[in-house]
């Protein structure tokens, strides 16, 4: 047995170039309007308009909304924020349908140790009210963001490491079954969260809830324009739905130009495709 | 093949005690033959210490190499010199063996007492079921094992009663309802060590014992939890086939029989809360709700998922508040006040319906409505950050700070009978 676990566990890891799961021929049933996470049926319309309580959903739907955009703006290999605290929160109709939140809340970011300091933020979210989904509007403001740039030093260590030529890295299943993410991962952990925040903001709506399960797979491409290319699969979660959905997409990073990303393609994710275990 | 040749590598390693820091492994291409002579031009170089997992052959079939860390700008030079096609396939050996060697330390320790087991780590069914028959067997004056049914692929539902004494009302515990909710079932391994090591050294659990007993269901969803460990991480429902569809699984959580099938559950059985096809037809369901009426003296229900960081009670599945509200929101602010107190773990707490989302066919809402005034749901760490691979290192933390919300809840049950 043991035998067994170590070879496997060995090849597992031994990858080169990991294919995106498997879904040939997905039994009908398979689940997932492309694009968007299905919806626990007609929940009733609780979004209220005035002052929110900001600790209940509504509001927090929305502070993630704008968390999310935070992270495309100003996400790196070594700054992911996550949602710390929302302090006030308040939504009215707008006369083009659809509602704006105004939010107050704080963020932390998760490379800076275990807690690092807060960061006050205010946010305008609007959910647009359109017959064909189309993404929320934010509006944000962070205090002290600029002075953010003890990171540089690790940004350009770490694309130095990885911009040669014959840098192939590759991985799967970050973190692992039991939390664990290697320290050579943990920056391309974070490029993937910065990365799928672009598709969690744009998937978002009052509906909605977006957290990044797990880095189902990381296989470096080679670089182009100077730019690391990575080609991420991740699987997201929805907490209204409880839904996995699964993304894979392209994205680009250097210290200069920041995470871009390049190409998304939603995955259909079916619970009978055979999956090798973990 | 490749992977005997990495596991003899790893033997070697164990053995020879030798560091492979900063090797890495290379997977080379040779394109035509004057590249498969320039590999084993490089292959005789004795003091580059190559090690060939696959020799130079034949061109097109890939050679691996492991590169001890002193040639490696040698190598690297020299095959780009000749612009010899290559990927690293192992960043770096050591960091691999020190996986492995962590993976094998888990594997190896099978402990012979519940002092012995590794609450630090997530564990698979049979070793939390072995688990429960040690504590069994090591506290049989305090604890016993009742199974309370069978799961659909006929795996028992356990169940461990803590009881001092006969006749008693009962409080309910049970964790891992949804499968991938490791942290839970991972606590309730703790909490039921827990109980049997303050039990006569704790006044208040004391006390609450010699007059209840206390019923903990570590996996109440044992082919779901099964099934994280051997397919799909990510698994949330039972594994019950559903006629008539090729996707498998019921939430155990929208299956029971309050405001089953109204909004905030699904009618598709490809979904994650897909309801099922009526109330109560999951068996592991099903044994809870018997066991609750044939004792008919539950006064606590608690149901623990991840992750959130929340305390809820009733309802989900309706706006309408609950009767007991006022007293259910104070004591919920009393548990989470204590929870907090620990690591300062924030938690938010108020009613299903509006601090998470609307559920229909919930666990506590059912007890609720059975007259188990003190019906309750936590979710448990992160609030997002890790969800439900949450680290290992975080569960003891995580347990400890639950276990005082517990026992505001179970303190204030026996304060205040009905």
């Amino acid at each position: 047995m043991k035998t067994f676990c170590s070879v496997w566990l060995l090849l597992s890891l031994v990858e080169l170039s990991p294919a995106p799961p498997v879904s040939q021929e997905p039994p009908l049933a398979c689940t997932g309007a492309p694009g968007h996470a299905p919806q626990s049926e007609t929940a009733e319309d609780m979004a209220s308009t005035g002052d929110l309580e900001p600790t209940h959903y509504p509001a927090r739907r929305a502070a993630t909304v704008a968390l999310h955009y935070l992270n495309t703006h100003h996400g790196s290999p070594f700054r992911v924020f996550g949602l710390q605290q929302v302090h006030k929160a308040s939504a009215e109709d707008v006369a083009a349908g659809g509602r704006k939140y105004k939010l107050d809340f704080s963020v932390t970011d998760w490379a800076s140790g275990s807690e690092g300091p807060a960061l006050r933020c205010s946010a305008d979210v609007l959910f647009p009210q359109t017959e064909r989904h189309s993404g929320p509007e934010v509006q944000l403001r962070c205090e002290a963001l600029q002075q953010i740039n003890r990171t540089a030093q690790e940004e350009h260590a770490f694309y130095q490491r990885y911009i040669s030529p014959d840098s192939a890295v590759s991985a799967r299943d970050i973190p692992d079954s039991y939390g664990n993410v290697s320290e050579e991962m943990q920056p391309f952990w974070r490029l993937a969260r910065v990365a799928a925040s672009f598709i969690m903001l744009r998937e978002s709506s009052e509906r909605t809830e977006f957290n990044m399960a797990q880095v189902a797979s990381v296989a470096q491409q080679g670089s182009s324009e100077e730019q690391l290319m990575l080609e991420f699969v991740v699987l997201l979660h929805d907490f209204p739905s409880q839904e996995i959905i699964q993304w894979k997409l392209l994205a680009s990073w250097s210290p200069d130009r920041g995470v871009r990303v390049l190409q998304t393609e939603w995955q259909p994710r079916c619970p009978h495709a055979t999956k090798p275990p973990n | 093949m490749k992977g005997l040749l990495v596991l003899t590598a790893l033997f070697v390693a164990v053995f020879g005690k030798k560091t492979f820091e900063g090797d890495q492994v290379l997977r080379i291409t040779p394109k035509d033959e004057a590249q498969i002579s320039l590999l084993r031009e490089l292959s005789e170089q004795e003091h580059l210490g190559l090690d060939f997992w696959r020799e130079p052959v034949h061109e097109s079939l890939p050679v691996d190499v492991h590169v001890p860390f002193h040639s490696l700008q040698g190598v690297r030079a020299f095959l780009g010199y000749h612009q010899i096609q290559y990927n690293v396939m192992i960043m770096d050996v050591q960091d691999l063996l020190d996986d492995e060697e962590r993976e094998m330390v888990k594997y190896r320790s099978f402990p012979r007492s519940t002092d012995d087991f590794v609450y630090t780590n997530y564990h698979d069914l049979n070793s939390i079921y072995s688990f429960m028959d040690m504590l069994v067997a090591e506290n049989s004056n305090l604890v016993s094992k009742i199974v309370i049914g069978q799961s659909y692929e006929n795996r028992p539902l356990n169940v461990l009663k803590f009881s001092t004494g006969a006749n008693r009302p009962g409080i309910w515990i049970d964790t891992g309802i949804h499968s991938r909710e490791w942290v839970t079932q991972a606590s309730g391994i703790w909490f039921s060590k827990k109980i049997v090591t303050d039990y006569g050294r704790d006044p208040v659990l004391t006390d609450i014992l010699n007059n209840y007993d206390i019923f903990l269901e570590i996996v109440t969803n044992p082919d779901g939890f099964a099934y994280t460990h051997s397919r799909d991480r990510m698994w949330r429902k039972t594994r019950k086939p559903n006629s008539g569809s090729s996707c498998v699984g019921v939430d155990p959580n929208r299956n029971w029989d309050a405001g089953f099938g109204g909004a905030g559950s699904s009618s598709s059985p490809c979904t994650e809360t897909y309801r099922g096809p009526s109330a109560h037809s999951e068996p592991e369901v099903k044994a809870i709700v018997d066991f609750v009426k044939s004792h008919g003296k539950i006064k606590a229900f608690v149901s623990i998922h991840s992750y959130s960081q929340m305390l809820l009670y009733p309802y989900g599945y309706t706006s309408t508040p609950a009767k007991d509200q006022a007293e259910l929101h104070e004591l919920a602010r009393k548990a989470i006040t204590s929870l907090q107190s620990l690591y300062n773990t924030r938690y938010t707490y108020g009613s299903i319906i509006s601090t998470i989302y609307q559920a229909s066919g919930g666990t506590i809402d059912w007890t609720y409505n059975q007259g188990i005034k003190y019906s309750y749901t936590f979710e448990l760490r992160d609030t997002g950050r890790y969800g439900f691979i949450l680290p290992a290192n975080q569960i003891v933390p995580t347990a400890e700070e639950t276990w005082l919300a517990l026992m505001a809840i179970m303190e204030h049950t026996k304060n205040n009978p009905y």
